[in-house]
């Protein structure tokens, strides 16, 4: 798509908000080397957000709509969950459609686009809690990777069941108390990455959302793979604050220290997806 | 003088040339086929030009699915692959319409179930799928038979109810279906329903327009809803702001968007009528006192019962419903005002045509509403057993019948 539908109708632009006259103005479009240092100088394509003040998700909104190689021709898919009170604030096309069908949905999506504008590329990311990814929906997250559907997945895990309360999931960790395991949780949390890999993801990252350049570099590899080769998976650490009793300042620390454990940076990479990676970083855009 | 045509002929991506729907649906020269309704759902999907569809096993619509899977074979479906589950292919569904495909799938009984979640979800975002439904039975113990007992559920989910008869119904119903649920004005999904088995595994003569043409390919420039394909502006299939703000005006937001889909069905009526030649079909004498309202192959079977009927000397008419959602309530109060007594055979065991049609006639007619007979768990309903159940109601002798 040219990034020019974005401009403002000029009869209209006395009575159009200031957001979106800065979004035509200073939002990054059309350039696939933009990233999380044009946070600062840049309008970013997140107006607000509703989630609890000082949410890592919303760092991890901001990193990763930053890093998308081309937001314009970005579709974003997501699920019900604390992620979807961000969606009506997001300046790029976002499906919400039910909770646990995210992965068929954006199937469905990526498909009739390849088969519509065959020369095009556009990329479609499905963004979504642990919840639905891993319990409700795991079923469509792992039957998109049988069929090598062309879309990138990111998992915002905060461990927990945050929309409705702070129940637990299978995500959680083994022996945590929340709501619905009173005697603390029965089993392992999920090794939601390692069935991505056995799955056939191409490319799979699991990471916190403490290192801003670093979510953008995964992102974007995640995002360029999954074009040209098949599904790819990213696993990040969004610490629901509220849930785990931490203040709102508290969210950078929680994922740092959770660096060196059971977030501790992983990555996965097929030859074929390698051979990708290696290509975009000769061209200067990884 | 020879006049001048100066309209381009068009073909679509299949290379059929495109007709417009009036042409195809009334005016080529159709020729007799016999064939299963399954296969008259090919054929129908063969002239519809059809985007995509996504596909689930399960008895009786599975057979319907492997043709359109055909199809996509030969070039006349863009987008075919089968899904995970229902659920799945539902939402599998709803972004291939979203990403602007004219779509189709096809389910059965426990699927449509199982599914279910998705169908207010299709109506909400206004995407105009059309749903194949080939009604079986979904209740323990299991039966794969025909009952109809899972279109109760559907009725109040925002989708368009339609119901075929027989093959020829389906057939044309289906063409049907994409014209009037893609008008913008329309915009919400059709369920067309039939009878499984009896219409989906039974053969008989369908007749067929020429397959080398077929509808103008789906415009999904024209929805009411931004499509999901990034050469527009963002659209936001999440209406903004979140409806879950607790304040008056979301409130009002989620509930207007609520009567404005249901706004949008009563909109279809005068398409539906056009194109389906009347909501409404009558058969049998038109002044009879004994009126049966039904739809799918009770209507079939409530026709037979009329013949039979008529060598007791008892004049009767079937009132056949060809969609429930629109209610076609205007022309079935007309068409019911000689009525003593109304029949609603069904094929289910709830009765909910008979609750659909005593809520519309209430207060507007004068007739019993008679919910019988009924059949349920898959079973046929021979015309035998309805002639009895009239006799019963008349206080006449049964006879010669069953
Ligand atoms: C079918 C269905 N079941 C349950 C719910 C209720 N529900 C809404 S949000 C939510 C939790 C989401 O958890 P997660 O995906 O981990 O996201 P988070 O809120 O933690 O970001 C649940 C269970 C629902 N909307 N739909
Ligand atoms: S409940 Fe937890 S995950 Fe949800 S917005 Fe608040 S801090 Fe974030």
């Amino acid at each position: 798509m040219s990034y020019k539908i974005y401009q403002v109708n000029e009869a209209l632009r006395e009575f159009v908000p200031k957001e979106i006259i800065d979004l035509e103005e200073k939002a990054t479009w059309g350039n696939p080397k933009r990233g999380v240092m044009d946070l600062p100088y840049a309008k970013e394509l997140i107006e607000e957000h509703s989630l609890c003040a000082g949410c890592p998700e919303s760092m991890a909104f901001r990193y990763i709509l930053a890093s998308l190689p081309a937001p314009e021709d970005t579709i974003i898919v997501n699920s019900t969950g604390c992620t979807s009170l961000v969606f009506p604030h997001i300046a790029l096309h976002t499906v919400h459609s039910l909770f646990g069908n995210q992965n068929a949905v954006a199937s469905g999506i990526k498909r009739v686009l390849e088969w519509r504008f065959p020369e095009k590329v556009k990329d479609v990311i499905v963004l979504a809690g642990d919840g639905a990814i891993v319990d409700i929906g795991l079923d469509c997250t792992l039957q998109s990777f049988f069929r090598q559907e062309k879309i990138t997945t990111i998992c915002f895990d905060n461990e927990v069941y945050a929309n409705t309360g702070g129940q637990e999931s299978g995500s959680t960790v083994k022996g945590h108390v929340f709501k619905m395991a009173p005697k603390g949780k029965q089993f392992e949390k999920v090794p939601m990455w390692q069935l991505a890999i056995d799955s056939g993801c191409h490319y799979v990252a699991r990471l916190t959302v403490s290192s801003p350049k670093r979510v953008e570099q995964v992102v974007k590899k995640a995002i360029y793979v999954a074009r040209e080769v098949g599904p790819t998976y990213i696993h990040l650490y969004t610490p629901c604050i509220l849930e785990i009793g931490l203040n709102s300042d508290d969210g950078l620390e929680e994922a740092r220290a959770r660096d060196k454990e059971r977030f501790a940076f992983f990555e996965y990479a097929t030859p074929e997806a390698q051979e990708v990676i290696n290509r975009k970083k000769e061209e200067g855009l990884l | 003088m020879a006049q001048v045509s100066t309209e381009k002929v068009i073909y679509n991506r299949a290379g059929q040339r495109v007709v417009s729907p009036d042409y195809l649906l009334f005016e080529a020269p159709r020729t007799k086929h016999f064939m299963t309704g399954s296969e008259a759902v090919k054929e129908a999907v063969k002239r519809s030009s059809v985007d995509a569809s996504v596909s689930y096993p399960i008895t009786p619509q599975s057979e319907a699915a492997h043709l359109i899977g055909e199809l996509w074979v030969e070039g006349y479906v863009g987008v075919y692959f089968r899904g995970e589950s229902e659920f799945g292919v539902m939402s599998e569904i709803a972004g291939c319409a979203m990403a602007g495909a004219r779509c189709i799938t096809t389910t059965s009984g426990p699927g449509t179930l199982r599914a279910m979640e998705n169908f207010p979800m299709w109506a909400g975002t206004r995407i105009p799928v059309q749903l194949v439904l080939m009604a079986r039975g979904i209740n323990s113990p299991l039966s794969i038979q025909p009952d109809n007992l899972e279109v109760s559920f559907l009725l109040d989910t925002g989708c368009m109810i339609w119901y075929a008869e027989n093959a020829q119904d389906l057939f044309d119903m289906i063409i049907a279906g994409f014209v009037v649920a893609e008008k913008p004005e329309v915009h919400v999904p059709v369920i067309t329903v039939v009878d499984g088995f009896f219409v989906s595994h039974t053969r008989e003569a369908v007749m067929l327009p020429p397959d080398d043409i077929a509808l103008p390919p789906y415009d999904p420039y024209k929805a009411p809803m931004p499509v999901i394909d990034a050469e527009v502006p963002p659209g936001r299939f999440l209406r903004d702001p979140f409806v879950m703000k607790s304040n008056y005006i979301s409130y009002a937001t989620h509930a207007s968007w609520q009567f404005e889909v249901r706004a949008a069905i009563e909109r279809s009526r005068p398409y539906a009528k056009h194109y389906l030649r009347g909501l409404i079909e009558e058969f049998g004498d038109p002044e009879a006192e004994i009126v049966f309202v039904a739809c799918g192959t009770a209507a079939a079977q409530s026709k037979e019962a009329v013949r039979l009927l008529e060598d007791e000397g008892i004049k009767a008419k079937v009132v056949k419903l060809k969609t429930i959602r629109p209610f076609p309530v205007e022309e079935l109060i007309n068409a019911t005002k000689n009525a003593k007594t109304i029949f609603v055979p069904e094929f289910n065991v709830v009765g909910w045509l008979e609750r659909e049609v005593r809520r519309y006639l209430y207060k507007r007619s004068d007739a019993d509403i008679i919910g019988t007979p009924r059949v349920a768990g898959g079973m046929t309903m021979p015309p035998e057993v309805i002639v009895k159940e009239v006799l019963k109601i008349l206080g006449k002798e049964v006879k010669h019948v069953i």
